[in-house]
């Protein structure tokens, strides 16, 4: 593998995740608990769409076939989407989108914190814009974690449901495969390794705060790197992709 | 004598051209229209939101998304200040909400219609946006100090969510037949009910003499709804948009449009709850209101909890 084709599909493979993850989140617009968490929320969904903006146009621009953004976002098959499973989960009710939210953001945080070092100068780029965004989604999440895990008896028996649900798909946030390994020897990729490690404990010490209990270690659903994905996706996209399938020769 | 707590003095001042503020005397009369009048238009800002958000997850570009996306953040933001500018007159979220879903309280009646294809996103924002706009620009002057500052603050936002809203209308014009005929159907649909949107004729409207008198409206339904069909008449046809009155005309002495009758018992079906979203819009909002109400039950709940933490350790 040269280091072009890896990097498109790192590149892929963390617009994916912004984008998907946008979507879930814009789905929730008028239907928060408050107007002032509606707002919240569609704030992140903004931040997300705009980052997996600029880097499905740097995966366009390292392959080279003239497509835009928007031709890799909307004319892809299902198979091709390379975001996590943990991404595209429902949003469910608000404990597991905040859930979700807690889990990738501080994911992110520590991933975008090394990412900002990378020699790749368009992924440095792309991620010292984006971590800002992303301490506050993760102050937002851990606000809401502590919260809920810490309000009334309900909302601490939805948000311990919602931790475990989504527990058995964090694992996948750490793999790394042939793509990662090369581009780490060219000091582009993170080494999720360490990463794994900080992010268990970041993860127990808000959860702890949040006198909710980790979840215990369980067999980690996996498969999006190869295109392997859960029933969730293929109705995202049915949605998202409609118009540009319907009326495949219109410009918006 | 002058007494400061007088209906007279307080007209003296609407005269004057004053501000009122929220400490001011002011008539009951005037509060309880303040309070219907803001609280609608909260509402409409919130409920607005509705129509808009579904067609969110189905955006034709990224761009296209964030700026829908940014533009529904903006209402749900302009509903905020409309509320807090309401609560400066006794009145609570808590109540206007509970109002607005009882049924007791109203909002823009436009937001009872359905989105039905991608061209409603570009009509809603250049006529529904656009006729607020109108409104709302003479609202700025408005006798009442939070509602007016309210409005210079939105108006500035408006005008963008309608030159976008024109820019998907331009965008299909110029695209394929299927999206031309998109934009036309919309175009059918939006631009009896946008009109309506200033409400009935002078002649037959309930509440405009006090609101003339105290200066909470500035000019009446039919002056802004014929600056509304003078201005977006012409950009309909600069993109070729046909306008669905078979006889408006335009009057060259006057450079006014005249348009046909409107039809106000289509109005008045609506207003009674008879459009075709009327329910779907106040379940939709009762239904996530209750869903989040063991949310916000937290949020409080653990405030408290917190709050007794600190006082006990300080
Ligand atoms: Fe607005
Ligand atoms: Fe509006
Ligand atoms: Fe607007």
């Amino acid at each position: 593998m040269t280091t072009k084709d890896a990097t498109y599909t790192y590149t892929l493979r963390l617009g994916d995740d912004a984008l998907i993850l946008g979507h879930r989140l814009s789905e929730l617009c008028s239907r928060g608990p408050i107007l002032e968490e509606d707002l919240a929320l569609t704030n992140v969904a903004l931040d997300m769409i705009g980052r997996a903006q600029a880097l499905l146009k740097y995966a366009a621009d390292i392959e080279g076939k003239g497509k835009t953004d928007d031709d890799i976002a909307y004319r892809r098959a299902e198979i091709n989407y390379c975001n996590h499973l943990l991404i595209e989960q429902p949003n469910g009710d608000f404990a597991h989108t905040i859930a979700r939210q807690l889990f990738v953001s501080v994911f992110e945080f520590l991933f975008y914190t090394e990412l900002e070092k990378s020699r790749d100068e368009t992924l440095a780029a792309i991620a010292s814009k984006t971590i800002k965004e992303i301490k506050y989604h993760m102050q937002h999440a851990i606000d809401w974690t502590l919260r809920l895990g810490d309000g009334t008896s309900e909302s601490h028996k939805r948000m311990q449901t919602a931790v475990n649900d989504l527990w058995m798909y964090t694992g996948e946030l750490f793999e790394m495969d042939e793509v990662d390994a090369q581009l780490m020897r060219d000091g582009i990729a993170v080494d999720l390794i360490p990463i794994k490690a900080q992010w268990h404990n970041d993860i127990k010490t808000v959860l702890n705060k949040a006198t909710l209990l980790m979840p215990e270690d369980t067999y980690m659903q996996t498969g999006s790197k190869k295109g392997i994905h859960t029933e969730n996706l293929g109705h995202i996209l049915s949605e998202m992709q409609y118009l540009q399938r319907a009326y495949p020769d219109a410009t918006w | 004598m002058h007494n400061e707590h007088s209906d007279t003095h307080f007209q003296s001042r609407i005269d004057n051209g004053e501000h009122i503020e929220a400490k001011d005397y002011m008539p009951e009369g005037y509060r309880k229209h303040l309070i219907r009048q803001i609280s609608q238009h909260a509402h409409s800002e919130v409920i607005g939101m509705q129509p808009e958000g579904n067609w969110i997850t189905r955006a034709p570009s990224l761009r296209a998304k964030q700026i829908l996306l940014a533009k529904i953040q903006d209402e749900g933001g302009h509903g905020l200040y409309l509320y807090s500018a309401a609560e400066t007159l006794g009145v609570s979220r808590a109540e206007l909400i509970e109002n607005l879903q009882s049924g007791k309280a109203k909002y823009s009646s436009i937001f009872n219609y359905p989105a039905l294809n991608w061209a409603d996103i570009g009509a809603i924002g250049w006529l529904v946006d656009g006729a607020a706009i109108v409104n709302q620009v003479s609202l700025q002057r408005t006798s009442y100090g939070p509602y007016s500052r309210a409005m210079v603050r939105i108006c500035k936002e408006e005008s963008f969510h309608q030159r976008q809203g024109y820019e998907i209308m331009t965008k299909m014009m110029r695209g394929t037949k299927d999206q031309q005929a998109m934009a036309q159907d919309a175009m059918n649909r939006w631009w009896w009910p946008s009109l309506m949107m200033f409400g009935p004729h002078d002649t037959d409207s309930p509440h405009s003499s006090d609101a003339v008198k105290w200066k909470i409206k500035r000019e009446t339904n039919d002056e802004l709804r014929q600056k509304f069909i003078d201005k977006t008449i012409p950009q309909a046809e600069l993109i070729g948009l046909t306008i669905p009155d078979n006889n408006f005309s335009l009057d060259e002495k006057t450079g006014h449009y005249k348009i046909s009758p409107i039809n106000w018992d289509e109005f008045y079906r609506v207003i009674a709850g008879h459009g075709p979203c009327n329910k779907q819009r106040v379940d939709h909002h009762i239904k996530f209101h209750e869903e989040g109400a063991w949310v916000r039950e937290a949020a409080v709940a653990y405030k408290q909890k917190h709050v007794k933490k600190e006082l006990e350790t300080a």
